[in-house]
């Protein structure tokens, strides 16, 4: 059966460019790029190279980029080198919408470290009420992390505008921009934060390798401490496969945007409006104007997220639904509570999550799927009757 | 993904007995909209206490579903009497097992028989007696007794996997954790 892949914010194909672009570096040149030997640095320069191509897709130096083994790596280390760079602040503050790797690092250093953690909430459509972020900064504050777009809605996060707000005050600001890179612009250097995250799987790279992102001038506590490796700010040999592919899907990503802001842009809407005319009682979760291009997350009142993935999955449709539905809870995801999304369409919240490989005739297949799945279980479902919730 | 039976998948995608039962005699409902999943059983029973006919709806996962319709399957032909000693675990292996975070659908399968039975006989079920613990999914303390003596819960995990409880806000869970302990510790 062929895959319709619409799971691109959970992880993405990685490009045949960047597959050709790593296959010599797991053979053939398989030398330490930090040896005194042409040998090595045959795969030293490949690397340098990676590394301008991964700072031209954000605008920084070449400098400025750390490799390290995948975006939550670079969200821990970038926290924990702001709370040793002012060990007498003890307050932390992020959003209640973030990805687990900083949600629950956040958690963590409340629960275990003692500190003051800050959750800011959002509003119906996602929005961070950025009224109560100002409002908490304070001398205390070690480290500002907000997300620049969210994994599950898409929703987009001001950045530039908040680091600018928070760096005035001489607080340390980070942004996890693993959904934002490669689907829209971003500029570091305008947007003046002090460190960002990225992760190489969600921009057709592997899985297995992150950048952080670090400010020039920023002093950087390292969190794996060893060898000088990226300049003494992550020990370990470099993983120098998935750099190498990085690279080059950066470079792949940087040339994609207009593609992402273009075409992915109107066929995610197609879908939605697809959905939206065929299938009575559904609505989209979050700020329809302020989204990532690629990203659908659609409720679908009175049926469950998951009965609707297996039916997706019946025909090679790949998808993700808004509830974990994990060990019995079946609670929605913890950013569809932050948002109030009503229960009623919270369990069957599906998101969809495109890329510049998919087609239109892939949406109208899932579109047509979509239809009779949701007819079917809304035929056994005791909250639906005569075309609407009871 | 769930690692679920063929017979889980085959009860999910071709269900038995699904829809209203026109002239039921005997209604079970439980779980809600809130909780994720939710579970009609309709009962045919006979002047001679055996169900002739059962049917369900549900809003659920997977499981939710499979459940339900292997529980219609179960009971069909039993008597009332026969009915009330199925157990979840009946209903689990029935479907050759579910995962155990999953186990709470053939719990909900069980409640909702319980309810239509007393629905029939014409006997209040006292709405959950005990001491509510969790909010969210009402679950009462002795509820948590039952199920963690029943199935020999021991963590909080463990419950929430059965029961629900403690999925949500996760308020309660220190509560659920004095109630394992109280268990456990009159052995
Ligand atoms: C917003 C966000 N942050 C961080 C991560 C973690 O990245 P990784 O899987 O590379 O650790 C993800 C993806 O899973 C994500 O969506
Ligand atoms: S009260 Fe139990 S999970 Fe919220």
């Amino acid at each position: 059966m062929k895959v319709i892949y619409t799971d691109n914010n959970a992880t993405t194909k990685v490009a045949d460019e960047v597959i050709e672009e790593m296959v010599p570096y797991l053979g053939q040149f398989y030398g330490n790029p930090s040896s005194m030997h042409t040998f090595g640095d045959q795969v030293g320069k490949k690397i340098r190279a990676a590394r301008q191509q991964v700072a031209d897709l954000i605008n920084a130096d070449p400098d400025e980029i750390v490799f390290t083994s995948c975006g939550t790596e670079s969200d821990n280390s970038a926290i924990f080198s702001a709370l040793n760079a002012h060990p007498d602040r003890k307050q932390i503050i992020t959003s209640t919408v973030e990805h687990p790797a900083i949600l629950n690092l956040f958690k963590f250093l409340r629960d275990k470290k003692g500190y003051d953690a800050v959750f800011v909430p959002v509003d119906k459509k996602g929005h961070l009420n950025t009224d109560m972020l100002y409002d908490s900064l304070s001398d205390n504050t070690a480290v500002v992390s907000l997300m620049w777009a969210n994994n599950e809605t898409g929703v987009i996060f001001p950045i530039p505008e908040i680091a600018k707000k928070v760096t005035e005050k001489g607080i340390l600001f980070h942004t996890d921009a693993v959904q934002a890179a490669g689907k829209i612009p971003i500029d570091v250097k305008a947007a003046n934060v002090d460190m960002l995250a990225l992760s190489g799987h969600k921009i057709h790279a592997p899985k297995g390798i992150g950048v952080l992102y670090v400010k020039k001038g920023l002093k950087f506590h390292p969190y794996l401490i060893g060898g000088h490796q990226e300049k003494g700010r992550r020990g370990g040999t470099e993983n120098t496969v998935s750099i190498i592919g990085l690279g080059r899907a950066c470079e792949l990503a940087a040339g994609h945007l207009p593609v992402m802001d273009k075409a992915v842009r109107q066929l995610r809407d197609y879908l939605q409006d697809q959905l939206l005319e065929k299938i009575p009682g559904v609505s989209v979760n979050g700020d329809l104007d302020n989204r990532l291009p690629n990203t659908l997350s659609i409720g679908f009142d009175a049926v469950e997220g998951e009965s609707i993935l297996m039916l997706l999955d019946k025909e090679g449709i790949c998808a993700s639904s808004g509830s974990a539905c994990t060990s019995g809870s079946l609670d929605p995801s913890h950013v569809l509570l932050a948002m109030e999304v009503p229960f009623k369409s919270a369990h069957g919240t599906i998101r969809f999550s495109l890329s510049h490989y998919n087609t239109k005739e892939e949406m109208d297949h899932i579109a047509a799927t979509m239809v009779s799945a949701v007819e079917k279980l809304r035929a056994m479902s005791p909250f639906w009757k005569d075309g609407k919730m009871v | 993904m769930w690692d679920y039976t063929e017979k889980v998948k085959e009860h999910f995608l071709h269900p038995r007995n699904v829809g209203e039962l026109k002239d039921a005699n005997a209604i079970g409902e439980t779980g809600s909209l809130n909780c994720g999943d939710a579970l009609k059983l309709f009962l045919k029973v006979n002047e001679n206490e055996r169900i002739i006919d059962a049917s369900f709806m549900t809003f659920g996962c997977a499981s939710a579903v499979a459940s339900s319709s292997a529980l219609t399957e179960i009971i069909k032909g039993m008597t009332l009497d026969e009915a009330s000693k199925v157990t979840n675990d009946d209903i689990a292996d029935y479907l050759g097992g579910l995962p155990k975070e999953k186990m709470h659908c053939s719990v909900m399968g069980k409640a909702a028989l319980k309810k239509a039975i007393a629905n029939y006989r014409g006997v209040q079920i006292l709405e959950k007696p005990g001491e509510l613990v969790c909010e969210c999914f009402e679950v009462t303390d002795l509820e948590i007794i039952d199920a963690v003596k029943e199935n020999n819960l021991e963590t909080t995990e463990d419950v929430t996997d059965y029961l629900k409880a403690g999925g949500g806000c996760g308020k309660c869970l220190d509560r659920i954790e004095e109630v394992i302990a109280s268990v456990k510790a009159k052995g």
